[in-house]
């Protein structure tokens, strides 16, 4: 099954249309010696029915989150989702189309944007938002570029960023020849005199995540008064979005550009991706951003319609002097979180972070009572925080594996100084039979250690 | 109507679609949680809808947008070819979309195994040893390849390639990708077929003997037509200490045909939106998995799928790595979409495909070249390139014809592109399209090239029927207007 309509007596008429015999005379192009002269090694076709069994039964292997309870955060967050979101995200006048290139039958899609565009100012109190990048992680890296610009320089990035994130940060530094330096923490945050002696005239960017990895509230306005002073950028990033519903935006505490992930935002976890980069910043870096941008305008019969803008500076025009070689970003996505935020509106949205806030603390009290459980930190957290625990991490998530519960996040995978250390994160998914089913497991797990 | 209110202008106070679980732990006040220096004093300014408004809004904007379910969409080096409904299940299945990507490989065995045997069918479909599918598009794609050949240089100590040389003919991402590496990047000329200027090239190699660290080119190009002397060129770029990358958005032509690696190329980027019928999403999410061949191994970054005794697991790269190229695996519901299609062909099915596209374009071509310059004029591949030279006499441009075509219900080709072709018009028609519809764009197309003679005003006047007209994109450029701002007046009031 190929999808292909034409049948074989079609394609041959065809062919003599064109004027010749057969379709291998169409690929006298490509030279004998580069013909492939096998047939691909691949499995063979399977109709239609065959393929869902076949996918059914590998789906089946895996630990989804509507079967298991699941308290892991640590980047990816587990919300619900409201009914009209994929069905509105799966009219299929949206995902089978191309980038809006085509104004006049994309203003769909182009409207969509631009209200996804407001929305993400409107949650980071930034002026101005792109259309999207491919994931918090690499629009962390094009906020880092954008510092850097066609000079170098040093970016410093607090260690309480995303572990991947800064994972990914130090590949590009080394490609695009920018220093990457890291601050230490103290508390589970950021070390504000940590930061304050790595600042150097040098520095383009101070980068810092807020809720920070381990889900604690950092010194934001500290840090923005230092980076300020050095002439610096002031990027905060965010793996949780729904940590603005609650919190103060970026752009009141003095952030310069907004950065992070939003794929929670009405589109699903799928095993880490397709995720939503989100790029928000003020007017002044408006020309420098990477990626799409829409804008608004208006038709040769004086009506209001919605443009891809600004194109000057991307790489289908200007090539290798574009800010950025961004071209496919994740559209669906952003259209699934415009989607998603209408629907649960300016009410529901600050609900959901009120929920999330506190079930969260009503889980870490209850871990605690937990003999041997103790908080890591004493920062104030969203709906994620460090717990110190009496026996290894992994050992605690075997137990709870074989309960049928998916523990927390072994901290030590990324701070070797944090040893027996677990990252909790419970949302407004995780009821409190849920909550309760894993504080009576970890006392199971610990008690039959002892 | 003809406009579509914004979201923020419709709804009222109070109104909400979403509701939440009902809260079954007791309700301590947010202030006694997080100290008030942290929070915000009034929520988020979100719209205030009920369910109805919102899935009326939404639905009637998807009635302004125009897909591959909508009708043909021949843009050229795009490949928008039906996209499957049986990927868009397969990809929706709970043990899939419902999977925490940090979840122990011992509850993600299923997850692993799509991705384990996606690899192995993209690097037999590339003549590739490996292939990490971290990239999240093409672009990103073509950054990690170069990303690899330059950490390849480095472990060589060949620090002084510094160029990448790019066809006139290439997508703007592959100078783009070239420059943000670090690269140089030198403009290779085409020859009078539209392929590499041999000579060129030679000249090239020549004027920055030690300097080239690559060549990035697609094969068949952006003209749709298959460079014939791809094995001179490799041996020529090797030769020279340089890698050969494969800019795989034309892929579809070749599947079960013929193999980069076959042909000589070191690196290799897929674009699965295009070439694996998996959604472009009105702009993405797509997926730009790299191959590479064995000598880069060591380079690619991780952790990459591996099969043991006890089953699947997350194998971290060596310390030769670039490192990650972004969080997690990649866009992974995407690659479940195209290892669903890749399964549903087989490798006959794929052949089929890669042969249907070839036949189709040559259908077009042939039956349109009359009407249109041909300014390569050879047998294409699965796209072609036409100029509206002969129209611009008229005042008649690409940009005319393309939006004359919307009047008839036909997405437009690329226009303006490639650069070597004046007024150019790509057209890509891919396998899935039906002998009919080929055929009504032939006569679409015939039609346009008479109007442009007969009454071009009609043409230039386009297009009539659309939901809106020409934009103003001066205006839009000049006075920016990114987001919706409430109206100070009616706020006040």
């Amino acid at each position: 099954m190929s999808y292909v309509p034409n049948t074989a007596a079609e394609q041959q008429a065809m062919l003599q249309a064109v004027g010749v015999e057969t379709i291998e005379e169409l690929l006298s192009p490509v030279p004998a010696d580069v013909r492939l002269k096998r047939p691909l090694a691949l499995p063979a076709a399977l109709a239609e029915p065959d393929i869902k069994r076949v996918m059914g039964a590998l789906a089946e292997r895996n630990a989804d989150l509507d079967h298991f309870p699941s308290f892991l955060g640590a980047g990816s967050y587990d919300h619900i989702t409201p009914s009209v979101v994929p069905h509105l995200v799966k009219r299929s006048e949206f995902y089978t189309s191309y980038t809006p290139y085509q104004p006049e039958i994309s203003q769909g899609m182009l409207q969509a944007i631009y209200e996804f565009q407001t929305m993400v100012c409107q949650l980071t109190g930034m002026d101005v938002a792109n259309a999207s990048l491919y994931d918090g992680s690499t629009a962390v890296v094009e906020a880092a570029m954008l510092a850097i610009g066609t000079g170098t320089g040093d970016i410093l990035v607090s260690r309480a960023l995303d572990p991947q994130y800064r994972a990914t940060l130090r590949t590009y530094a080394w490609v695009r020849g920018f220093n990457l330096i890291e601050v230490d923490l103290e508390n589970g945050a950021t070390s504000v005199a940590a930061l304050e002696a790595a600042l150097t005239p040098q520095t383009k960017a101070v980068i810092i995540q807020h809720p920070n990895f381990f889900g604690a509230l950092e010194d934001v306005r500290a840090v923005e008064q230092l980076a300020h002073k050095a002439g610096a950028i002031y990027v905060v990033a965010f793996t949780e979005p729904a940590a603005l519903a609650l919190l103060e935006a970026p752009g009141e505490f003095g952030a310069d550009i907004v950065v992070g992930e939003g794929q929670c935002l009405g589109s699903p976890l799928g095993y880490g991706g397709p995720a939503l980069g989100i790029f928000a910043s003020r007017n002044e870096y408006l020309r420098r951003l990477p990626g799409r941008l829409v804008g608004k305008t208006v038709d040769d019969r004086g009506q209001t319609g919605y443009v891809l803008t600004l194109q000057t500076r991307e790489q289908h025009i200007r090539r290798e002097r574009a800010t950025s070689n961004i071209c496919t970003n994740q559209a669906l996505l952003a259209l699934a979180a415009t989607v998603y935020l209408a629907a649960l509106g300016k009410t529901g949205f600050r609900e959901l972070g009120e929920q999330c806030l506190r079930r969260a603390h009503f889980a870490q009290e209850h871990i605690c009572s937990v003999n041997g459980f103790t908080p890591l930190f004493s920062r104030p957290f969203f709906d994620e925080f460090a717990v110190t625990c009496p026996l290894p991490v992994e050992h605690l998530n075997a137990g709870l594996r074989a309960r049928g519960i998916i523990g927390g996040y072994d901290l030590s995978r990324d701070y070797p100084e944090l040893t027996n250390a677990a990252l909790f994160c419970v949302t407004e998914t995780r009821t409190r039979d849920d909550i309760d089913a894993l504080v009576a497991a970890l006392e199971e797990i610990v008690s039959d250690d002892a | 109507m003809s406009t579509e209110k914004l979201i923020f202008e419709k709804g009222a106070p109070g109104r909400r679609t979403a509701t939440l679980p009902a809260l079954d732990i007791p309700e301590k006040s947010v202030e006694t949680l997080v100290p008030a220096e942290f929070l915000r004093s009034e929520p988020a300014p979100l719209p205030e809808v009920s369910e109805i408004e919102l899935v009326r809004h939404f639905t009637h904007l998807s009635q302004r947008n125009f897909g591959v379910d909508t009708g043909f969409y021949p843009l050229g080096s795009c490949t928008m070819k039906y996209n499957p409904k049986v990927n868009e299940d397969m990809a929706a299945l709970p043990g899939f979309a419902r999977l925490h990507p940090l979840t122990d490989d011992s509850m993600a065995q299923g997850a692993l195994q799509v991705l384990y045997e996606l690899e192995g069918y993209l690097a037999e479909i590339s003549g590739m040893r490996r292939v990490t599918l971290q990239p999240a598009a093409g672009a990103h794609g073509e950054i990690t390849g170069l990303m690899i050949i330059k950490a390849y240089h480095e472990h060589r100590g060949e620090h002084e390639r510094t160029i990448v040389l790019i066809p006139d003919g290439a997508h703007g991402t592959n100078p783009a990708s070239a420059s943000l590496a670090g690269y140089t990047t030198v403009e290779l000329q085409s020859d009078a077929r539209g392929g590499v200027d041999l000579h060129h090239l030679e000249q090239v190699l020549a004027a920055h003997e030690g300097k080239i660290a690559a060549l990035m080119m697609t094969n068949p190009n952006t003209l749709g037509v298959f460079d014939e002397n791809i094995v001179e060129i490799a041996r020529r770029v090797h030769d020279a200490g340089g890698q050969l990358y494969y800019d795989g958005a034309n892929a579809n032509a070749i599947m079960g045909i013929t193999r980069p690696g076959d042909m000589g190329f070191d690196v290799v980027h897929f674009n699965l939106h295009k070439t694996c019928s998996t959604p472009h999403g009105g702009g993405g999410p797509g997926a730009g998995p790299v191959g590479v061949a064995p000598h880069l191994l060591p380079f690619l970054p991780g952790p990459l799928p591996a099969k043991g005794d006890d089953g699947y697991f997350w194998e971290d790269a060596g310390p030769l790595s670039i490192g990650r190229v972004r969080a997690n695996c990649g866009n992974f519901l995407v690659l479940v979409r195209a290892y669903t299609y890749i399964r549903v062909n087989g490798p006959d099915g794929l052949r089929h495909v890669s042969e249907s596209a070839v036949l189709n374009a040559n259908y077009v071509v042939r039956a349109l070249q009359d009407a249109y310059d041909l300014p390569y004029d050879r047998t294409c591949m699965h796209e072609f390139v036409f100029s509206a030279n002969r129209q611009k006499r008229h005042d008649v441009h690409a940009l005319d014809i393309a939006k004359r075509l919307l009047d008839f219900g036909v997405h437009p080709p690329t226009i303006y592109f490639p650069l070597i072709v004046a007024e150019a018009m790509m057209i890509e028609p891919t396998e899935t399209e039906t002998k009919e519809t080929l055929d009504e764009f032939i006569d679409i197309m015939r039609q346009i090239a008479r109007e442009a003679q007969e009454q071009p005003e009609l043409i230039l006047e386009a297009p009539h029927v659309t939901v809106v007209g020409r934009l103003d994109q001066t205006l839009a450029a000049r006075k920016p207007d990114l987001r919706w701002q409430p109206d100070p007046v009616a706020t006040a009031t």
